[in-house]
């Protein structure tokens, strides 16, 4: 199986306009897919033809600039007898953060999203616990957002007019 | 200390329903991985919440597991995480490329310089630079020192907790010779912030190379020594053996990798699978068990100190002769002598300093055999002089979520030793 012959395999049973932004950065094979359809290609990659049954990470993403498609979860799996991966990316409103869960598919998504939901706040629908992992349970923001300054701006020992902190 | 042990509590506790049976009742439960869930007594069917941890010595590290207990039998257990989470993945995204390397060693502390090499290997695979092959070899010996510390400690550390403290003094003295070793190519033990983008940042010096053919003398004495002390030792096989299993398809299931994977049954080994930095000119075997538990594991890690000796006996024995670390003059600084006399050197050194270096825009995904699994990092960069994003798959983090299905219905004694031979470090949990 090849990065061509699998992008196929996905376009002949999920048709042409359901992959979106295909790359091959590094050789990888990524494709972009709607919300609606992740479940449906997931258990497809898993369970189907091309049998991707390790899930070997997921994360989420934040493009504050990109209008309705703020937010974002990629995911890489990895069949490993062939030794083949594939990176799925999916994005949609910051408004509406919400995806399904893997975790009918997979155990290892459970904390992998409860981590998502704590960084970035992407509600995962159908997720049996979805609690903060990490951080504080009363934390009222999602700290890997952009928008969440890494330091506190009011300090000014660390203001450097030179190199701009 | 009423938050350390908590007094009878309710049903309402319970995370799994518990059958109540009507028959005549044991005067003991059975013990045991699989062994029907129900109480013993409607007088004693009180249920005891047990904090294992945040700070219990059987941890080995800063994470809690709340445990239900019915007597010595856990019901059920929900580990709780993030005790030393310092957010590596938030400060990555405001660092320049080479301050990111400090992070990534007090992720798994046991073995820094893998996290390191995987590092520098992502960012090079990024840039597109070709590293020489004297450093490549470097690395390796360098990564597979960490992961016969990594395995030590595990392994030792097991004994410890099986009641052998003896076993876990003879290799630490071994581990310490190690560190020293660390100490003569990086100069530094534990967070050894070793090798830079491009190569490494000093050669490999004669000192190192003595102290690391005399290591490969001794160490294997001792190595004997701590196997003929545990491998077929009678109490510590009837103190592993059936503790704590996982099934191939259920590890898969919950993302394990390395050597806990491997235990239960399945080949899988980053070094072999997408051979890295020439991993590929060395010949060594993947050791596999069958039943994945606590015993495999332990015997799992054993035969792996054995092969990564064999890796750094060949790497030394054929260390190529050459420049060890790429002409990269953007990324890689120059030495300090030429800092001080060339301008063209001052230059590059004050704009990598100072992080002024921008990476071309992508994204890889690279991954090592880190002690305890596929350490993956994922990097998006947007052309910037940080990270976009920087993801780190972390092995423990993924399977640690396993460890109340392996535990749950066996005793507090074996749920300690499980949770011990899963090496799970608090750092690359909580990252």
């Amino acid at each position: 199986m090849t990065n061509e012959s699998l992008l196929a395999t996905l376009r002949h049973h999920f048709g042409e306009a359901t992959f979106t932004d295909v790359e091959e950065p590094q050789g990888l094979l990524t494709v972009t897919i709607e919300r609606g359809r992740l479940l449906e290609v997931m258990r497809f990659l898993k369970e189907g033809g091309p049998s991707f049954t390790f899930l070997t990470t997921m994360c989420g993403i934040h493009y504050p600039n990109h209008l309705n498609r703020e937010l974002g979860m990629i995911y890489h799996l990895h069949n490993l007898p062939k030794n083949i991966r594939v990176r799925i990316k999916t994005f949609f409103p910051i408004l509406d953060p919400v995806v399904p869960t893997l975790t009918t598919l997979w155990g290892a998504a459970n904390w992998m999203e409860r981590e998502a939901y704590d960084f970035y706040g992407i509600v995962f629908t159908g997720h049996p616990n979805l609690i903060r992992i990490l951080n504080v349970e009363d934390m009222t923001y999602f700290p890997m957002r952009k928008e969440y300054p890494l330091e506190d701006q009011t300090r000014e020992d660390k203001t450097d007019s030179f190199f701009g902190r | 200390m009423d938050h350390l042990i908590s007094g009878p509590s309710g049903p309402e506790h319970t995370q799994r329903p518990v059958q109540r049976t009507q028959e005549p009742l044991p005067l003991f439960s059975p013990v045991g991985p699989g062994a029907p869930l129900q109480l013993r007594d409607e007088f004693e069917n009180e249920l005891t919440t047990l904090n294992l941890g945040p700070t219990h010595p059987a941890t080995h590290g800063i994470f809690q597991n709340i445990l239900q207990m019915d007597g010595e039998r856990i019901i059920s257990g929900v580990p709780t995480i993030g005790y030393i989470h310092r957010a590596f993945e938030k400060i990555a995204e405001h660092r320049p490329f080479y301050q990111i390397t400090p992070l990534t060693d007090r992720m798994n502390y046991c073995s820094s310089p893998i996290n390191n090499m995987g590092w520098h290997m992502t960012v090079e695979k990024l840039l597109g630079i070709t590293v020489p092959k004297r450093a490549e070899y470097i690395r390796v010996i360098a990564m597979e020192l960490a992961r016969i510390c990594d395995h030590l400690i595990c392994n030792s550390i097991l004994g410890v907790d099986t009641g052998a403290f003896t076993g876990f003094l003879y290799v630490f003295q071994e581990r310490e010779k190690v560190y020293e070793i660390f100490e003569e190519i990086c100069g530094s033990r534990l967070t050894t912030n070793m090798g830079r983008v491009g190569g490494m940042e000093r050669d490999l010096n004669d000192t190192a190379i003595d102290k690391l053919r005399t290591w490969l003398k001794e160490f294997p004495v001792v190595m004997r020594e701590f196997e003929t002390m545990f491998n077929r030792n009678r109490i510590f096989m009837d103190r592993t053996e059936g503790v704590g299993p996982i099934s191939a398809d259920r590890a898969l299931n919950y993302g394990f990798t390395g050597p806990n994977l491997r235990a239960a049954g399945v080949d899988y080994d980053c070094r072999v699978m997408n051979p890295y930095s020439s991993y590929q000119d060395f010949e060594f075997d993947v050791p596999v068990g069958t039943t994945g538990d606590t015993y495999d594991r332990f015997m799992v890690r054993q035969e792996e100190i054995w092969q990564s000796l064999r890796i750094i006996g060949q790497a030394l024995e054929n260390l190529p002769v050459g420049p060890y670390h790429a002409d990269a003059p953007h990324y890689y600084l120059p030495p300090k002598q030429a800092v001080y006399r060339n301008m063209e050197a001052l230059i590059y050194h004050f704009k990598i300093i100072m992080g002024e270096i921008e990476a071309p825009v992508g994204e890889v995904y690279h991954s090592v055999e880190g002690g305890n699994g596929e350490l993956g990092f994922y990097l998006i960069s947007d052309g910037g002089r940080t990270p976009y994003r920087l993801h780190f798959r972390r092995p423990c983090f993924i399977y640690y979520q396993a460890y109340p299905e392996m535990v749950v219905g066996s005793s507090l004694s074996d749920a300690i030793v499980t949770l011990s031979s899963l090496n799970v470090i608090a750092g690359e949990l909580d990252a």
